[in-house]
């Protein structure tokens, strides 16, 4: 392929998703050389699929409702893994972004008095957890990610950013000092490869569902800005922590939002009870993610699962009566009906835990900096690179995520390092130089793809990989069962490194860009399954049947995963918020 | 099941035909168009279409199914191909082709683009949220929930023959989300930039774009809306 | 490119309005025409002569024709634009479009001015 061609810019965005173009929109309006580089058309990114809301203590409905009650609850949701300078952050910013997202058009659904609609969520709470359940996320119907999705980027057209639709970025362009000069993208439209040199490059490129076989996340949730950072040996955190939604439908794996329990449905199982009284006498469906999908799991096994197979439970939705499913939940109806064949409005929608959101990724500060960590374990910045969204990890979710949290994250965090890049660029920032051995580095990967003359199939390599994550490293883990699965991914490396690619065209060729993909996931799994093996506690998402207990002694911190190496470090949690008292770590309970 | 793809490779073929391709569809299980075509993609890796969220919110999927635009992820088999036995998928008409059922939707954009699809409103903003009734904000329910498939506007025979200057049913339909928004101020010269021989009054109401949005959204009533503004604004 | 220059008015609005009005006017002309003749079983050309000497009459068809030639021209440049296109004609479009264009003005125009002769001109 020789030496790509290139193009320079002070800032560049990997990801058109609702991070990336937060981010986009405060860097258009500095008047800096700035672009987006997007796999998709903007509106095609995974964001579009957020159904529930946003959730950010506005005061809309509770007046009295307050920032910190809203971080309260997110560090008990985090299992204590949550850092609390960003949570803090994150809360208390939270109010002016979500009014500037109504400011540029996002047609929030509204109460009789005219302000945005709130709906409770789950693991929610009015005074530190003292006052019962709150009613603190923001809703456009049930298609709150497709209004701010679009809303970002009528905003970003407003503003005049621009954007490199269907571009693919294959890998980072480091230098030897270990910073990072941009990075290697595929125009897919034409198939010509360019070197993008940037200042600041920030990776907005989502999450990467799709190492589970079964998965609420879109197809193009690959992974792919994970993958690229462990490549150039930047380290990931907190991998082993994987959101599995409680209602995925069953067989599809298609989300139906947990707004639907918010707005007063519940969970039965064949017997048609209500079986997370039992779990949790006081939240009951509305206790955290992680509760109830392991609640759900326990129903199965104990033999009171539905269906044929005994292997999934119901959610039941009919008693809330046509009129509010119509305009409160019209988008889950249709999704109901068309990948359950059910109507909610008489009958309940099968469901099961379904994998749903990465918690960890590439460590990052306030900023939206990405870090590793030196010799004697302190925080080391990585000159160039910047993540946001679910890509990063601040990390404002720990060990589990509250619903409705990540929209409040992208476009916070997105804003943030939005700003910071700014002023760094005010400050002089300067463009990290590589030499041409730095992009042959970055250029192996693609040219080892492009010149395969041999090798399996996407296709199966793929599915083998999502197999493995969905048998070993579920749900309830073991530490046998892990080590198994460990096994079964060593084989499996080296065979995806070799994919074939049989069709070298250059024309949108979207079998390259599969077999690119692949790759990224085989990283991420990589990475998640050797965390998850390495963490002998149950916290938060991560539960061990073999380790049953949270151990805070030694485990009340941040696993860092080192990829040349592949092995596992720690990273202390960060415990003092600015204004407020820290939140101890407590036993949690819904 | 038999599939039977467009395919055009600009770099290899000099016109588009018709592959066939056998694919077994497990039984008992009505398949989506979308999965049967990534059955297909496991036997000829070399096809190209887009995807994405593979649940109808995205817009990545619109193509023409046996004669009709939707999106491949939300169409079941059993509906696509009727009692016929053949599934034909071509790409969606009037826009050109960049490679199989991938088209060049630059157009399309273009007149999206055109009716400044974006809130204006040059007052300063409250510190909170600008308020709107319910009742306000429900006139914006059919509008926003468009994703930008463009399966309407390519099964509308006025964009077909002026895709440059008829806004079409997409475009229209952002254009009417705005002027329909309680919080947007630029009514006037919103009409005003639409009230040309083209942009809205190309559409003739036969209402081809109704007959296929996946979201059930419907475009001619909201030109009708912009006209009925048109007039009562009287430029 | 379709060059719209050829559009008199140039707002939609206008030729849209012009459209609906002039068929308005057609349609009443007819139906005032289909009332004559019911109102006069056996029309001869005394008959029609009369009728068409009422001055009253002969403003009203002229407007007709004004508007018959309104609409039409409008429909018919509607039709060159949308189907006399480079889609369709390749390169020699633009020139073709006028063409037709020109001679949907002429005609226009001629039959214009003969129908004023033939209600004023004797
Ligand atoms: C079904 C579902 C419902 C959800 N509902 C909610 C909810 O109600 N509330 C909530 O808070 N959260 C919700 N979430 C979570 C939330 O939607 C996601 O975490 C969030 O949208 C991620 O946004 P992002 O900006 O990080 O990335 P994404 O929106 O995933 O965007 C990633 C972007 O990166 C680009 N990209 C990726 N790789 C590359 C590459 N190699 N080259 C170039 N570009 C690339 C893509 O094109 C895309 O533009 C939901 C998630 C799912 C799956
Ligand atoms: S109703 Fe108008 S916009 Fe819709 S298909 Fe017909 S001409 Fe096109
Ligand atoms: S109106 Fe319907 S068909 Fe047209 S682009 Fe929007 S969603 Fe697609
Ligand atoms: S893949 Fe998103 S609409 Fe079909």
């Amino acid at each position: 392929m020789g030496t790509p061609s290139s193009i320079s810019f002070d800032a560049v965005i990997m990801g058109g998703g609702g991070s990336g173009m937060r981010a986009a929109l405060q860097l258009a309006q500095s008047g800096y050389k700035t672009a987006v580089i997007s796999k998709v058309f903007p509106t095609r990114s995974h964001t579009v699929s957020a159904q529930g809301g946003i959730t950010c203590a506005i005061g809309s409905a509770d007046p009295d409702d307050d920032w910190r009650w809203h971080m309260y609850d997110t560090v008990k949701g985090s299992d204590y893994i949550g850092d609390q300078d960003a949570i803090e952050y994150m809360c208390s910013e939270g109010p002016q972004t979500v009014f500037e997202l109504e400011h540029m058009g996002l047609p929030f659904s509204r109460t009789a008095n005219g302000r945005i609609y709130q709906r409770p969520f789950g693991g929610q709470s009015k005074d530190y957890g003292k006052g019962g359940q709150a009613a603190r996320t923001c809703a456009a119907a049930d298609r709150t990610g497709h209004a701010l999705l679009h809303a970002l980027y009528q905003g970003n057209l407003k503003n005049n950013t621009v954007f490199f639709n269907e571009w693919f970025a294959v890998d980072l362009v480091k230098n030897q000092a270990g910073a990072i000069a941009g990075v290697i993208a595929i125009n897919i439209e034409s198939g010509e490869v360019v070197f993008v040199r940037s200042k600041a490059t920030v990776f907005a490129t989502g999450g990467a569902g799709r190492i589970y076989a079964s998965t609420t996340n879109a197809l193009i949730n690959t992974g792919d800005g994970i993958g690229m950072a462990l490549r150039a040996d930047i380290p990931m955190q907190d991998m082993e922590m994987w959101q599995f939604h409680p209602t995925g439908i069953y067989g599809a794996g298609t989300l139906v939002t947990e707004g639907c329990r918010g707005e007063g449905g519940y969970l039965i199982n064949k017997d048609g009870e209500r079986f997370m009284e039992r779990y949790a006498p006081t939240a009951k469906d509305l206790a955290g993610r992680d509760v109830v999908a392991r609640s759900m799991v326990l129903e199965v096994l104990g033999g009171r699962g539905c269906g044929e197979k005994g292997d999934h439970v119901m959610l039941k939705l009919d008693h809330l009566g046509e009129q509010v499913l119509n305009s409160k939940l019209p988008g889950i109806l249709e999704l109901s009906r068309t990948f359950a064949h059910v109507d909610p409005i008489k009958d309940p929608i099968p469901v099961v835990p379904t994998c749903h959101y990465m918690m960890g990724g590439i460590p990052t500060n306030v900023q939206g900096q990405a870090l590793t960590q030196d010799g004697a374990g302190n925080d080391q910045l990585i000159p160039g690179l910047f993540a946001v969204g679910e890509a990063a990890c601040v990390s404002v979710h720990g060990a589990n995520r509250l619903g409705g949290n990540s929209l409040l994250d992208l476009v916070v965090f997105g804003r943030a390092a939005g700003k910071a890049i700014e002023e760094m660029l005010a400050q002089g920032l300067e463009q990290p130089q590589a030499s041409d051995s730095d992009l042959e580095q970055a250029m192996t990967r693609l040219n080892r793809l492009n010149e395969s003359q041999k090798g399996e199939s996407v296709a199966t390599l793929r599915a083998e990989l999502q197999d493995i994550m969905q048998n070993h490293f579920g749900v309830f883990r073991t530490g046998e069962f892990m080590a198994e699965g460990i096994d079964k991914l060593q084989g499996l490396g080296e065979r995806i490194a070799t994919v074939y690619l049989p069709d070298k065209s250059h024309t949108f060729n979207t079998a390259r860009i599969e077999a690119l993909e692949l790759q990224n996931l085989f990283e991420v799994a990589e990475a998640t399954a050797i965390a998850a093996n390495m963490r002998t506690e149950s916290r938060g998402a991560h539960a061990r049947e073999d380790f049953q207990e949270r151990d805070d002694e030694n485990w009340l911190c941040h696993s860092l995963y080192f990829p040349s190496k592949k092995s596992i470090g720690k990273r202390g949690v960060n415990f003092s918020p600015r204004t407020v008292d820290t939140f101890e770590p407590q036993i949690r309970t819904y | 099941m038999l599939v039977s793809i467009y395919r055009y490779n600009p770099e290899t073929d000099s016109k588009p035909v018709m592959q066939n391709l056998q694919v077994e569809v497990p039984a008992g299980r009505d398949l989506m168009v979308l999965d049967v075509l990534a059955l297909a993609k496991e036997q000829d890796p070399s096809i190209a279409y887009r995807r994405s969220c593979r649940e109808g919110v995205c817009g990545s999927d619109g193509m023409n199914i046996n004669g009709v635009n939707g999106l491949a992820c939300i169409t079941p088999l059993s509906a696509a191909v009727g009692g016929g036995k053949k599934l034909v998928l071509r790409p969606l008409p009037g826009l050109p082709v960049i490679r199989d059922l991938v088209v060049d939707m630059a157009v399309f954009y273009k007149q999206f683009e055109k009716v400044k699809p974006y809130l204006i409103n040059d007052e300063p903003p409250p510190a909170i949220e600008r308020l709107q009734s319910p009742e306000e904000r429900a006139k914006l329910d059919g509008l926003y929930e468009c994703i930008l498939c463009a399966c309407c506007s390519t099964n509308c025979p006025s964009f077909w023959w002026n895709p440059d200057k008829f806004i079409g049913p997409a475009g229209l339909l952002q254009a009417y989300r705005f002027l329909a928004d309680s919080r947007d101020t630029a009514t006037t010269a919103r009409l005003s930039d639409l009230d040309d021989p083209f942009s809205v009054f190309r559409c003739r109401g036969i209402m081809n774009c109704v007959a296929v949005c996946p979201k059930g959204l419907n475009p001619t009533r909201a030109i009708g809306h912009i006209r009925s503004m048109l007039i009562s604004q009287g430029t | 490119m379709v060059i719209s220059v050829t559009n008199l008015s140039r707002s939609g609005l206008s030729d849209w309005i012009i459209q609906r009005a002039s068929a308005v006017i057609l349609a009443a002309y007819t139906l005032c025409l289909v009332g004559s003749f019911l109102v006069h079983p056996e029309m001869d050309y005394a008959t029609w002569r009369g009728i068409f000497d009422n001055t009253a009459m002969r403003i009203f068809s002229l407007i007709t024709l004004a508007a018959l030639c309104a609409h039409g021209w409008i429909g018919m440049w509607t039709i060159s634009t949308d189907y006399i296109l480079p889609l369709q004609f390749g390169s020699a479009a633009t020139f073709l479009r006028l063409l037709f264009q020109g001679a949907c003005i002429l005609l226009a125009v001629v039959y214009l001015i003969w129908g004023i002769q033939i209600l004023w001109g004797f």
